[in-house]
Order: structure tokens, then sequence, then C-alpha cells
């Protein structure tokens, strides 16, 4: 059976077929032959956004949030060029997305028509995968395949650029589609059984074992298979920037996150340990600091669905190739077979991981000053909240208090940009993820920097009835940069000061801007009025609010490693570096 | 033996080349030299690449052009079990008192005059990579005008064919 439809019905019915209900986009000449069946869809909502960076953020939280493929839609040329950042971002963060653009027609292709740009060639460091469609024929088998490479695998961003005249093309439209259209695409899911096998072996052998966990657990949904591991080991275990959530905090095994900015436990934890599970992670720069002086007496077991991840950075001396949630359950079998009852014994490990949490545990300063510190905002949105909330971060200072100092109890309740480090992400990513969650409390946590970036999505927000709350942590400046400069140049301020702050000319005043786009708009300067606004946020859901949270702006990130020298080196606070029983 | 020879199986794709050499550009790999032509089978073309591993596992390249979803299929070609060519047309300055040395190096060399006019004749020469240096070495002193060079190609000895599990 089939049907004759246009190429642009043929998309619009395609994504149905698989199962997308909801599209972020902005609309312009060519693409506009979709808009208009667009338009008659019972089963797409699509979201008008203010800027085709907004649409690809938005469908990256809607895919983080979920667990779904997010997509967003724009025209060729700068409509295009404008989803870059966003496509870069999720490439980096393994996000499910599918970006469609339209093109200029193909006989105008390569002659500097108006609003053409090569997207394909611009994209293609950047993408999964990507297409150039030029006949409405190929439309159905060509989505297919790109939701197909999108979602499989590592996930990742897949562009499909779309000419003007295969959108206007007529073809006879067939689902599923026939053609096989991947030869050379073969993920591997499945794991040896060997390699399981000598990865138990190892566990069972170590004496000072730590669990590494990495975004790819909560990509893979493989939750609940770590919360088994964990229980089966008894070890120690770290999430990562983008694995936060992947285990409760508040569980007692959970060291925090490492890193430049993780917790002295989970820093020294994996720098002392013998043996690093790692699952779904790459060892980024981030967290491993110098690679050469990383956890230097550990074997490693890693696991990884992306086979170039493995051995990239450090030796793996077991690798295993497949799906984390498949892997941990095979794993999790195994070590119960090899331990038939008994439980590993770390004892001596915990003796000294626990010295560590009951010496350095997280924490701050209030600020001399007098000023609201904005480690205490946070914390207070996130204890307010609760477990359920989504925390969709910007990137900087407030990105990481946020990682550090809100319990995140489940998966896909923690959003932020961690490879690419966009700034502009939190707030069209948080009202991504709200249309994806509608149920759920959606927080944008951002800074007064980010937020200058990608603030017209309120309007989106407004008028689409998707009502998020966005905290801006203001502190008037770039506050992570500044918190470089202080440390490492001398604290000589160049080009972080931002003027937003209630001490300065206050360009613009977050709230007035708030209030224009018909948000409900909050300044809070002290601990009583940030209590009365998060709870007043809370209540709200008729609109979007936004809170202005004048915050101090020396506070520093702690603890912190400095960039590219050895973890060893990892300081509890300025000027002061952990110290342990048998240091060497 | 920083050089490797991998023979990629590739889905004939516009921008295939550009993924490929994009991929080695943005990751830092070396390209010695890069061959494309058409394979046994319809719609899949065979890239010869030779690579400079120094610095960057053999490994981590293979792994990454996997990565690349229109590369069907990667080998590395050892040399002691696979067959090298590289193809070579040289314009060479001759004069009369000399042309018989030239032609004598071509016989010696088993190439082969394609071109001849009064002051120079262009030559070919087929073979693997160290016996067309070889060939252009005793070339050089007689002035060698122009030099045009294909990437290598390869091929594993013996009856099984690269494409076998795939056709």
């Amino acid at each position: 059976m089939t049907e004759t439809m246009t190429g642009a019905q043929a998309i619009v019915r395609s994504l149905e077929e698989l199962g997308v209900t909801d599209i972020f986009g902005l609309p312009g000449g060519a693409i506009l032959p979709t808009y208009d069946p667009m338009m008659d869809s019972k089963k797409i909502r699509h979201i008008l956004v203010r800027h085709e960076q907004g649409a690809g953020h938005a469908a990256e939280g809607y895919a983080a949030a979920t667990g779904k493929l997010g997509v967003c839609i724009a025209t060729s040329g700068p409509g295009a060029t404008n989803l870059v950042t966003p496509i870069a971002d999720a490439h980096m963060d393994s996000v499910p997305l599918l970006a469609i653009t339209g093109q200029v027609n193909s006989h105008a292709i390569g002659t500097d028509a108006f609003q053409e740009a090569d997207i394909v060639g611009i994209t293609m460091p950047i993408t999964k995968h990507s297409f150039l469609v030029t006949k409405a024929a190929e439309i159905p088998a060509v989505m297919s395949a790109a939701v197909e490479l999108a979602t499989s695998g590592r996930p990742g961003p897949v562009l499909v650029d779309i000419t003007k005249d295969a959108q206007n093309g007529k073809l006879e439209f067939s689902w599923p589609p026939q053609k096989d259209i991947l030869p050379g695409y073969k993920p591997v899911t499945h794991p040896h059984g060997r390699q399981v096998e000598a990865a138990a072996e190892l566990i069972l052998a170590s004496k000072k074992p730590i669990l590494y966990v990495g975004g790819g657990v909560i990509r893979a949904e493989a939750h609940a298979e770590l919360a088994k591991l964990a229980e089966i080991t008894g070890a120690p275990l770290t999430t990562t920037l983008m694995a936060r959530g992947a285990f409760p905090d508040t569980h007692p095994q959970h060291l925090g996150m490492p890193g430049m900015h993780g917790t002295v436990p989970a820093v020294t934890g994996l720098q002392k340990a013998d043996l690093l599970i790692t699952l779904g992670a790459r060892f980024d720069d981030r967290v491993t600091g110098d690679v050469s002086s990383f956890a230097p007496g550990a074997k490693v077991i890693h696991v990884d669905i992306d086979p170039a991840e493995i051995g990239k950075i450090r030796h793996a001396d077991v690798p295993i190739v497949g799906d984390a949630k498949v892997v941990i359950a095979m794993l999790n079998a195994e070590l119960e077979k090899q331990l038939a009852g008994s439980k590993p014994d770390y004892s001596d490990w915990w003796q000294f991981i626990d010295g560590l949490k009951s010496r350095y545990p997280l924490g701050y300063q209030e600020q001399e000053d007098g000023t609201l510190a904005p480690q205490w905002v946070i914390q207070k949105i996130g204890e307010m909240t609760g477990p359920e909330g989504v925390f969709a971060a910007g990137v900087g200072q407030h990105q990481m208090w946020s990682a550090q100092f809100i319990n995140y109890e489940r998966p896909n309740s923690w959003l932020n940009s961690g490879g690419a480090g966009t700034m502009g992400y939190s707030v069209p990513a948080a009202m991504g993820a709200k249309v994806g969650e509608p149920d759920r409390d959606v927080w944008a946590i951002d800074g007064d920097g980010c937020f200058q970036m990608t603030n017209q999505e309120l309007a989106t927000c407004v008028i689409n009835n998707i009502p998020i709350k966005v905290a801006i942590i203001n502190n008037s400046s770039l506050g992570m940069v500044r918190q470089w400069q202080t440390l490492f140049y001398n604290s000589r301020y160049s080009n972080t000061d931002l003027h937003t702050g209630t001490d300065t000319q206050m360009v613009p005043d977050f709230v007035k801007l708030g209030e224009s786009y018909g948000c409900l708009s909050i300044r809070a300067t002290n601990e009583k009025e940030a209590e009365e606004a998060i709870k007043l946020a809370l209540e709200t859901n008729d609109r979007p609010v936004v809170i202005d949270f004048i915050v101090g702006r020396d506070a520093m990130v702690w603890p912190m490693v400095p960039a590219g020298v050895s973890n060893d080196a990892v300081q509890y606070a300025r000027d002061a570096r952990p110290v342990w029983d048998g240091d060497e | 033996m920083t050089q490797h020879i991998l023979s990629l199986l590739v889905e004939d794709k516009p921008g295939l080349l550009t993924r490929v050499a994009g991929l080695f550009a943005r990751r830092g790999y070396n390209i010695q030299s890069l061959a494309v032509g058409t394979s046994e089978i319809d719609g899949l073309s065979r890239i010869t690449v030779v690579v400079d591993v120094e610095g960057h596992p053999l490994e981590q390249i293979t792994k990454q052009l996997n990565k690349l979803v229109n590369v069907v299929k990667i080998v590395e070609l050892e040399n002691d079990n696979s067959v090298s060519r590289d193809h070579m047309l040289i314009k060479v300055r001759t004069e009369a008192n000399n042309r018989s040395q030239v032609l004598e190096a071509v016989n010696l060399f088993r190439a082969r005059v394609v071109d001849v006019v009064g002051d120079s004749v262009v030559i070919e020469i087929t073979g693997d990579s160290a016996k067309c240096q070889a060939f252009l070495r005793v070339l050089e002193p007689f002035g060698v005008k122009e030099l045009v060079q294909s990437g290598a190609i390869a091929i594993g000895r013996g009856s099984k064919s690269m494409s076998d599990r795939i056709k």
C-alpha cells in the first residue's frame, strides 16, 4: 500500500511513524514546504522558538530529561548555522538529536544562492552522521536511518539536510521504508562473555576498587543494574558530571563527583584505587587532570559502547565493548556466580575512604560581606524542589555548584553541557525538558552571563505555556573566568565584569526583563527573600518564573585541581591541600 | 616502522572522501598517501591509505575510521602478505648525448617510455614505493622537469577477498 504525497508531507509522516511528538524549530524559505503539512499534524506539536540555537538546546534538554530522541528543525543558511553549537554540544555529550534543515533547490547548490550554506560540510566533524537529500523518494528511508543512528549505539546528533525541491517533489510513500541503507553501521551491544568473566575476576582480586560511572550509564538507562552492582560489590562509587543521578547521591557508597571540582574522597579514591571499574565514562581531561599521573596504581576495566573510547586515553586491562545495561547485568550475574553467596571484603579500603569523607566533606564558607552564598541558594533550590525535579545548568561556577550541592537521586534529573561547555544551554534546555516532562518541576539554574545568551526563549515558554523556573545566580560577572583570574592572573579582572548586580548599573535589570516577557519575576538578596522566592516559584505553574539571586561575587568553586596538574594536587580550599594517613 | 597500509571498503556516497580526510585532519593523523577507486562491488569504493602512525596508535585510527557510518570494512595490509604498487609519470630532460643512458635506466627498472620529443621523454613506472623512489634518484641527474605520482594501491595475497563476507 503506497500513498502519493509530497516530500514535505513525507517528512512529517515519517516523523509521526517514528514516534516523534515534539519538535522545536523556526521556519524560513528553504524549509517552508515542510511547515505547511506540519500545521495539520495531529501527532506532532511544533514549538516555535525565537532563535535556532534555542531549538537545538531545547531538543537536547528534551532528550536528556526523557531519554527519547530530541528533534529540531531550521531553514537553510543562517538558520542551519545557528544549530551548529547545539549539534556540537550533542556530539560531545552523546545526546540523541535529529536536526532537520532545509536546503536551497538542488540545482542552486554550489552557486552561492540566497541563504545557502554547506551545512552538511560544516557539521561533518560534529555529527554522528549526516545526509543531504535531493530527491523526494529518498526521504522515508533517510528519516528512518537518521533516527536509528541518533538513538542506537552511542547516541549522537544526526543532521538531515533536505533541498526545497525534494520537499516539493512527489513520492510514493510506504512505511516502513524497505531499503537498508546502513551497511557499515553495526553497533556492538552484547559483550564477549569471556571479558565479563575477566572483569569479575579482577574485581574480586582487587583490594581497592572504585566504580567510575559516566554518562553512558544514564544514556543506557542502566541505573537499576548499577545499583545492583554497587550492592553486590560494596565498592565506593563516583559519578562524573555527565552521570550525576545515575546513582543516588544520598547512598553511603557514593563519594560524589570526581575531577577538577570533584570531592576529595572521589578524586583521592580514584588516585589511590587499585582498580577502576569504568562504566560508560571516557577519561575526560576534566576528570583525569594530568593523565600520566591519574590513578597510577590502578588496573582498568573499561566498559563502553564506543570501541574508540577504549584505550583512547588510558590503557584498559579488561576492555568490554557493549551496552552498559547489558554489560552490567551480565557482570552482576557473573559476580554472583563467582562469589557464591559471600561478599568481597574491602574494609581496609573503606576505612581510608571513610576517613576522607569525614575529614573533607563538601562544603562552603559563608560570604564575608554578608551577601548571599550562591552555594546556599542552589542547595536550597535542590532541597525545596525534591528528587523529582529537573535541573538544567548553564556553564561555569553555578554549574559546578549545581553539580555539587543538589542531591540527585534519579537519572535524567541533571542536565548540563558537560563536554562542550556551552554557555546559554540552560534556559532552552530547561524549556525542552519541561515539554518532555510536564509534570516535573524544571529549573534552569543559570549564571548572569549565560542567561544573557539565550533568555529570548522565555518568550517561547510564556507563549506556549511552558512554566519553567529560572534561577539566575547573579554575581555580576563571568564567575568561573573571574575565579581563574583571581587564582592564576593576580586578580586582574580582564573583561569579566557584567554590571548586572544591584550595586552596579544593572544592565539589564533581570526582574524587569523577566516581567517584560510575562514571567513572574522576583529579586532575592538575602536568605529570607531567597527562601520565599523559591517557595513562590514552586507554587507557580501558570507561567515561567525568573528569580534574580544577587550573590557574592567572590565565592569560588572548591575543591579544585588546577588545570593540567596531577589530581594528587587537589585543593580542598584555597592553598589548602588535604592530608591523609599514610600520605607518601 | 611507523607506516601502515589500510584498505577501506566504503559506500560510494557524496562527501565520503571529505569525511575520511576530515577525520585524519581533525584528529591530527598523518596521511602519507591516499588512493580511491571503484571496487568489485557496485556501490562500494576502495580506499588505500598509507598512514604515518607516529604518536597515534594504529588501533585508534582504525576505530575512529570505523565510526564513519559509510565505512563498511577496514583491514590493515601487512607488507609480507600483500602487494603494494605506486604509479609514477616522470618527464625527464634529455639531449642527444644522454638519451641512451636514460633509456638504459628505463630498461633496468622495467619502466616504459610513453612520450618522446626532441628534448624530453615521459616515462611511466609502476612498482612498490622503494623501487619508484630508486628510479627517481637515478633520473634526477638528467633533470626531472615534472613528476606525477599516484597514491599507493594495495591488495592482499592469496585467494581471499576483502569483500568475502560482504557480498
